[in-house]
Parts: C-alpha cells; sequence; structure tokens
C-alpha cells in the first residue's frame, strides 16, 4: 500500500518536481513538461513568445505575420506601407530580417541616389512620379514626434540624356510616352544644348533629353535612416539575422543560435542575394522549362563610382549627364568634385566576389568617354572610389515584384537593376496593396510579376545606366 | 505692356498665424528651430512613455500640416470663389484681365503646389519670396516657367533653401536681380553667391556679404559616422 501512495503522489501535477530532478539535473521529461507549460501559457497569454528559462529579447519573435527579408530601402518601403495601410493598428505583425545592420555593402547605402522619369516604360515612370511626390513630402510621410525633419539634400538638377543618332528616334518615342505620363521632360538639339550648357562637346550627340522637374539626386543614407526610424516607431520588429532554412518555417542566424520564426508571408526584398533566399523556398527546383523550374533571374553584378576633382569643370548648374557611350557624372557639393562611372559591357563584367575598386577601368574605360564629351575633364584628379551592388535582372533589367505563383506566399521585391532606390516608396506601396487587398491598386504592376520569367515575355527598360 | 493700375498683387497670410503654435512646437517639420532645444520637456516624457500621447501629438502635427496643404488647394481651379464669409474682395473680379507684373508673397504659407498658380502667370517681371517658410529646393525647380518674363527674385530668408535650389534658377536667364540674403541652409554663402554669379551673368546677384565666409562659421553639424560612404 505505501508504494502505491508514494506513486500516487508523485503523479499529481506536472508541476512536481521529481526525486531526480531534486539537485538540478534535467531528465527527457523536464523537456516535454517544459513544453506544455509554454503551451499553457501561450494560450492564456496569446502573441507573447515567452521563454521563461533564458533571455530571449535578443531573437526575432516565434510568430510574425510577414517576414521581410532584407532591410535595405526596398524591405523598409515595404514595411512601411504594410503599417500605413494596414485596416486596423496593429493589425500586422511585420519582421524585418537584415544580416547587415552596418549596411556596408547593401546596394541602396552605396547608391548614387538619382531619381528621374526618362523611362520608357509607362509603368516606371510612374512609379519614379510617385516615388519623386513621396520624397518631396518626407517629412508629412515619415514623421516621428520629437525627432529632427528629414534633410535629404535633394538636388533638384534633373538628368540630360545624350543620344547618337541611331537613338534619336527611340528617345523621341520615349520623350512622347514620358511626358503622356505626366513627366516633365524636354528635348534639346544639339545647338541648344551648346548654347545652355557650352562646356559640352556635342559631337555625335543628335538628340538631348533633358529633365525639368521631379528629377535629381539626393542622399540615400538618409533616406534609408529615415525609413528605419519610422517603421520602428510604427512597431515593426528588426532583427538582425541571416535567414538559413525554410520548410515552413523561416530559420534565423544569431552567432550559433537558431530561432525559428513561424510566418504567414516572406517577402524577398534582398537585392543582390535574392536569387539564394528564392532557392532557400524551392524556387527553380524541378525540370527546366516548367514553372517548378524557373530559377529567379537576379544575379549581383558590382558597379563602380569614381569621385574626382577638376576646378575648372561644369557649373553649378551641371545635371546627372548620361552620355551615349553608357557614361555618367554629376556634380557634388560646391568644391568642383564629381561622381560618375559607366556600367561595363557584358564580356567587361567584373567578379562579384568582393567590392574592391578597380582604378584601371576608370583610366581605360571612363576617362577616355568623358574627356570626350567635356573637354574640361582632360585634367581631372581622383579623389575616392568605391564599389556597389546592381542586384541585376538578367533576363530584362527590370524589377521583379508580387506573389510567385506556386510558392504562393513569397512575395517579390527585388531585382530592379540599378534603379531600385528610385522606385522604392512606390514598390513598397504596390506590394503592400497585393498583400492586403490581393491586387494592385495604383499603379498596376502586372507587367512585372514572376510569371512573365516563365512565359518569357519581356519587358525591355531602354534607359538603363 | 504695362499695367495702368500699376499695383502688385499681394497675398498676404493672416496676422493670427504666428500665434497659433500646436502643443509644443510639435516635431521639427513645420517649425524646424524648435526642435534642437535640449531641454527634456514634461511632454517628451510622456510621449516616450505613453503612446496616447504619441499619437495625439502626431495627430495634431498632421493636422498642422493639413492647414498648409488646404491654403494652397486652389491650383486646379480657374475662378478662385470666396466662400460665404468674403474672404476674397470683390474688387478683385475688376482686374481679371490685367496681367500680373509683381507678386509680392512674403511671409505667406506657400509651398510646391501652390507655386503651380504662378505658372499662369505669363508676363511676371518681379516675384517676391520672402521669409517663405515652407520654400524649398523643390519649389525652386518649379520657378523655370517663368524664365522668359522674370526680371526680378527675392529669396531672402527663406529658411528652407539650400545652394542645391539655387542651382535650378540657371533656367531664368532674363533675371536682372536676386536677392539671396539670410539663407540659413545654405552651407557657404559666400562661394555660393560667386558660383551663381557665374551661372547667372546678366544678373545682379546681391545679398551676401562676402567678407561673411572669413569670420567663424556656424557650429558644424554632428558628422554621421556610420555610413559607409563618406558624406
Amino acid at each position: 500500500m505505501l508504494p502505491r501512495v508514494l506513486s500516487l503522489g508523485v503523479r499529481r501535477g506536472p508541476l512536481t518536481r521529481r526525486p531526480g530532478t531534486l539537485r538540478g539535473g534535467f531528465s527527457l521529461d523536464w523537456e516535454e513538461k517544459l513544453s506544455e507549460i509554454k503551451k499553457k501559457i501561450q494560450s492564456v497569454l496569446p502573441g507573447t513568445s515567452l521563454h521563461p528559462l533564458y533571455d530571449s529579447s535578443h531573437l526575432p519573435p516565434d510568430h510574425s505575420d510577414v517576414v521581410i527579408v532584407g532591410g535595405g530601402v526596398l524591405g523598409l518601403s515595404v514595411a512601411y506601407w504594410l503599417k500605413k495601410l494596414e485596416k486596423q493598428r496593429g493589425a500586422l505583425r511585420v519582421l524585418v530580417v537584415e544580416r547587415d545592420l552596418t549596411y556596408s555593402q547593401a546596394s541602396s547605402a552605396l547608391s548614387l541616389g538619382g531619381i528621374h522619369q526618362q523611362f520608357s516604360l509607362p509603368e516606371n515612370i510612374h512609379l519614379s512620379l510617385f516615388s519623386a511626390s513621396f520624397l518631396r513630402n518626407i517629412n508629412e510621410h515619415l514623421a516621428v514626434v520629437d525627432a529632427p525633419p528629414l534633410d535629404l539634400q535633394f538636388n533638384p538638377l534633373g538628368y540630360l540624356w545624350l543620344a547618337s543618332e541611331k537613338d534619336a528616334a527611340a528617345m523621341e518615342n520615349n520623350v512622347k510616352v514620358q511626358r503622356q505620363e505626366g513627366a516633365k521632360v524636354c528635348l534639346m538639339s544639339p545647338d541648344q544644348l551648346r548654347n545652355k550648357f557650352p562646356w559640352i562637346n556635342t559631337e555625335g550627340v543628335a538628340l538631348a533629353s533633358y529633365g525639368m522637374e521631379d528629377e535629381g539626386w539626393f542622399d540615400p543614407w538618409c533616406l534609408l535612416q529615415g525609413l528605419r526610424r519610422k517603421v520602428q516607431s510604427m512597431g515593426v520588429l528588426f532583427c538582425q539575422g541571416e535567414v538559413t532554412r525554410e520548410s515552413e518555417l523561416v530559420k534565423m542566424d544569431n552567432s550559433v543560435e537558431y530561432q525559428p520564426v513561424e510566418c504567414a508571408l516572406v517577402i524577398n526584398a534582398a537585392g543582390a542575394w535574392s536569387a539564394q533566399i528564392a532557392a532557400l523556398a524551392g524556387i527553380g527546383k524541378g525540370p527546366p522549362d516548367t514553372l517548378q523550374g524557373t530559377k529567379l533571374p537576379v544575379e549581383p553584378r558590382k558597379r563602380y563610382v569614381y569621385v574626382w576633382h577638376c576646378p575648372q569643370g561644369p557649373g553649378l548648374e551641371s545635371p546627372l549627364v548620361a552620355d551615349t557611350s553608357g557614361t555618367y557624372f554629376r556634380r557634388e557639393g560646391l568644391g568642383s568634385n564629381y561622381l560618375g562611372g559607366r556600367s561595363p559591357t557584358e564580356e567587361e563584367e567584373p567578379d562579384p566576389e568582393n567590392l574592391e575598386v578597380d582604378h584601371d577601368f576608370f583610366q581605360d574605360k571612363v576617362w577616355p568617354h568623358l574627356a570626350q564629351r567635356v573637354p574640361a575633364f582632360e585634367t581631372l584628379k581622383v579623389q575616392n572610389a568605391w564599389a556597389g551592388y546592381y542586384d541585376y535582372n538578367t533576363f530584362d533589367q527590370n524589377g521583379v515584384v508580387g506573389p510567385h505563383p506556386l510558392v504562393v506566399n513569397m512575395f517579390f521585391a527585388t531585382g530592379f537593376s540599378g534603379h531600385g532606390l528610385q522606385q522604392a516608396p512606390g514598390v513598397g506601396r504596390a506590394v503592400a496593396e497585393m498583400i492586403l487587398e490581393g491586387r494592385f491598386q495604383t499603379i498596376n504592376l502586372d507587367s512585372f510579376l514572376f510569371s512573365r520569367f516563365y512565359l518569357g515575355e519581356k519587358i525591355q527598360e531602354d534607359n538603363i545606366i | 505692356l504695362s499695367s495702368p493700375f500699376s499695383q502688385s498683387l499681394r497675398l498676404v497670410a493672416p496676422i493670427g498665424n504666428r500665434s497659433t503654435r500646436g502643443i509644443h512646437q510639435l516635431g521639427g517639420a513645420v517649425d524646424p528651430e524648435s526642435s534642437q532645444k535640449k531641454r527634456r520637456t514634461m511632454l517628451q516624457y510622456l510621449s516616450d512613455h505613453f503612446y496616447d500621447v504619441e499619437f495625439l501629438r502626431g495627430y495634431f502635427l498632421q493636422n498642422k500640416m493639413d492647414k498648409v496643404h488646404q491654403k494652397n488647394r486652389f491650383r486646379d481651379k480657374e475662378w478662385i470663389r470666396p466662400d460665404k464669409y468674403g474672404h476674397f474682395s470683390q474688387e478683385f473680379w475688376n482686374f481679371s484681365e490685367v496681367p500680373v507684373e509683381a507678386v509680392d508673397a512674403s511671409d505667406c504659407a506657400i509651398n510646391y503646389e501652390g507655386l503651380e498658380n504662378l505658372h499662369l502667370l505669363k508676363e511676371l517681371q518681379s516675384l517676391s519670396l520672402q521669409r517663405c517658410p515652407h520654400m524649398d529646393d523643390w519649389c525652386l525647380s518649379r520657378l523655370y516657367p517663368l524664365a522668359d518674363s522674370l526680371q526680378e527674385l527675392s529669396l531672402a530668408g527663406c529658411p528652407r533653401i539650400s545652394e542645391r535650389g539655387l542651382a535650378c534658377l540657371h533656367h531664368l536667364q532674363n533675371l536682372r536681380r536676386l536677392d539671396i540674403s539670410n539663407l540659413p541652409s545654405v552651407s557657404n554663402p559666400g562661394l555660393t553667391q560667386i558660383l551663381v554669379e557665374e551661372m547667372l551673368p546678366n544678373c545682379k546677384v546681391v545679398g551676401v556679404n562676402l567678407a561673411e565666409g572669413l569670420k567663424l562659421g556656424p557650429e558644424e553639424q554632428p558628422q554621421d559616422t556610420d555610413r559607409p560612404i563618406p558624406a
């Protein structure tokens, strides 16, 4: 009888300590009991991620409605619009996962920061126009109580695209489309160019298009920090970690800790590394020429930016000039410094392994074209240079936006090949509308969906530098 | 053609504008100077600890901004009709055929959208935008349609205009007099004046004392050291 009493006493409830655990040792059942306790607590307090034994405040939460992979300007823009357009305050729990919070390799931070509406696709023009009005009213959109206003250091001088004889007809067509969609662009002949900008050598230029309003360049770091500040004040959770494995859960890696996060949607805004995230979800694993087998064609491409000083160079009024050869430059500040570069051709593509700068590229491929277009640039001195990645879409150099047709809870906001920064606010809103309403409401980006890779429908954009 | 009446159209903001401040000057967006006070008020403490207070302050800030937009809303309408309180006097209608030569919009809450109204004034010769608190670089890029006629422009005392906005005045080739005094956001007034003079050779640029650059400048803004590219 005595043993039965003892055994009854032991089996009283989950919170009883068994004899073997009195000295603090753990038996297998302890884990089970613990998870039962956790489940009970979570059913009483839903939504909390409670680890009674250890501090998990540095880890991401267990559940999140939306996980945004990538904390650059596109990811933060999606987070901002999701929070702005949600029907009820606090309806969505959004988590942004960023691998490197110093943004040392992020395309957003290393960008030149230009914005222009001189595209050939109407959707691109609309995205850019919307982004310009977002940036103009940035202190209303991203206002945080008690924080200082953002100074984007916007320079409204516009873009000047030069076209040779063979591209002149295409440029005229494009300008017609741009004007129809509401961009303020004017066409200039070589004589008018020489009149307005006497420092240009118009040899080989048949036509030029000059953006008069809503075009220019700004400080992308300021936009990034402003978005981050606002998005944190709206309640979006941030986590520094890397997404490593995905089945139904997203597992993240912080040093050697893994934290599975259950989520309903994943947004791929990982920029140059989007293809890896897509591969984790199984996109592209299948026989070729099928929808399962279509990979995300975004790869990192390295681009260089050089800073040089030229005391006799173009004056304060010079716009961002994009030459017929693909070389571009703009003035920086009051002190005769200029920034510029050139996109290499397919054969000259540098290895995207690291962000080392190739100075010979400037000597051989950039400087001759600069000196030919602006004779004052024959004497210049390179002060600084850096390199950054384009999230280059090898299919048609335009962005991928919207859900994947098969993996329905992965959304894309990537692949913008060098014009992601200037379209970020528009794309963020489009993705948020797609998630919350089920369709694009303000700007119709149906032609930017993933399915075009399988169907082979290229939407080629002409004016890419 | 000069107008026989030779009056300039005066858009004057109501006097009560300056005294209607929200709760302790919310945020820096509408009133940049106040946000630089380092004194930690009770209100900031409350905002940090209670979501309600933070929301209310954000709500009032939004209201203030909406009021500025409300003032600039007449951009698409051909006729500006006075409301039932008769805020626009009836004599205005007699002058509808007369080309407007000069606009004095000093101390006015005009912003980017409101400047669109000026595009219709094809014979505008003199524009004064002194001390307008919402004029910034974006607004200056909107002045190019007035290039054929504009001869005199004054931007004195506008707190948000910087040298980047001044650079887009190069479209105004008929400008003969430009006043850029007292622009606090311009980083180097002396150098800016020289570059603007180079940009507009026929224009007399006034307002900057070139000896100013030799004095000690204002204290440097704190450098943002986390960014990968130095500014």
